[in-house]
């Protein structure tokens, strides 16, 4: 309960804000990546939005010496930018710039039943196992 | 469609709500490549991975019948379905490779000034409009 309360009540907002903000529909994310003539911005409020929220939430977080419902928070790999993260955020960028699909919106997607993320989220999956099991 | 940035701006606020809520509560970063790849690793904490996705997909359920703003899918073609299929395993390995995706490294690495955060999203958000600008060009669509 202390750990799928907060799970299940994160996962509801998370996906109706992607659903909302339009990143759930991948011709508006492919129309804000296509930069040029007929350019729409407009997704750029999506991230601006969330980081309006975490950044001053996260920082007053940076006081607390754990969360609410559990021991510790999570501490994701400090180590200094390295080869290994800018060619896994490139080989998204090319997938994401591609398809118009990110994670999120790819699974938002599925759930909603649209084929192309049918096809797109197994094909993702695929990738994530076959990549953990030749990093490992 | 001038009120398309509003939409945008709540569902950019929900999103980093939602993922301050589940930092605030369990500690945890709501990256969506993280938490679905977590399934796949036999590890021994899937049931809250499970509850945060099935909420996810409820949510955006909710959302689309209350607000009908659910995009229509285009026709099915084969073309697009290879497609949808490489660019499936491109960002499954990417975003494996890579620690993170929009929501790890955008939305929650950026808020906890990660370097390795910064430095992936210029990375991603570059290559994804290099990628869709050049497609639109050769494509001419």
């Amino acid at each position: 309960m202390r750990e799928r309360l907060p799970a299940v009540l994160a996962g509801l907002l998370f996906g109706a804000g992607l659903l909302i903000s339009g990143m759930a529909d991948p011709q508006r994310v492919l129309g804000f990546l296509r930069i040029g003539a007929g350019w729409d911005p407009s997704l750029a409020f999506v991230m601006g939005g969330a980081l309006a929220v975490t950044v001053p939430g996260f920082a007053l977080l940076r006081r607390r010496r754990r969360p609410l419902l559990a021991e510790t928070f999570a501490s994701p790999p400090t180590a200094p930018v390295d080869r290994r993260l800018i060619v896994g955020a490139a080989l998204f960028g090319l997938g994401w710039g591609w398809a118009g699909y990110c994670p999120g919106p790819a699974l938002v997607g599925f759930g909603l039943g649209h084929w192309t993320a049918i096809v797109f989220v197994p094909a993702m999956f695929a990738g994530g196992w076959i990549a953990a099991r030749r990093l490992s | 469609m001038t009120e398309q940035w509003a939409w945008s701006l709540a569902g950019g606020v929900m999103i980093g709500t939602a993922a301050l809520l589940l930092y605030a509560l369990s500690g945890r970063i709501a990256g969506i490549s993280g938490i679905g790849f977590g399934l796949l690793t036999g590890a021994t904490d899937r049931a809250w991975r499970l509850w945060f996705l099935g909420g996810l997909i409820g949510g955006a359920w909710v959302a689309a019948l209350s607000t009908g703003l659910a995009a229509t899918p285009p026709p099915v073609s084969t073309a697009l379905g290879l497609s949808m299929a490489g660019a499936g395993l491109l960002v499954g390995i990417g975003t494996r490779v890579g620690n993170g995706c929009t929501s790890g490294h955008g939305v929650c690495g950026l808020a906890r000034l990660s370097r390795r955060s910064l430095a992936a999203t210029i990375t991603f958000m570059a290559l994804g409009m290099l990628t869709a600008s050049a497609i639109q060009r050769l494509a001419g669509v």
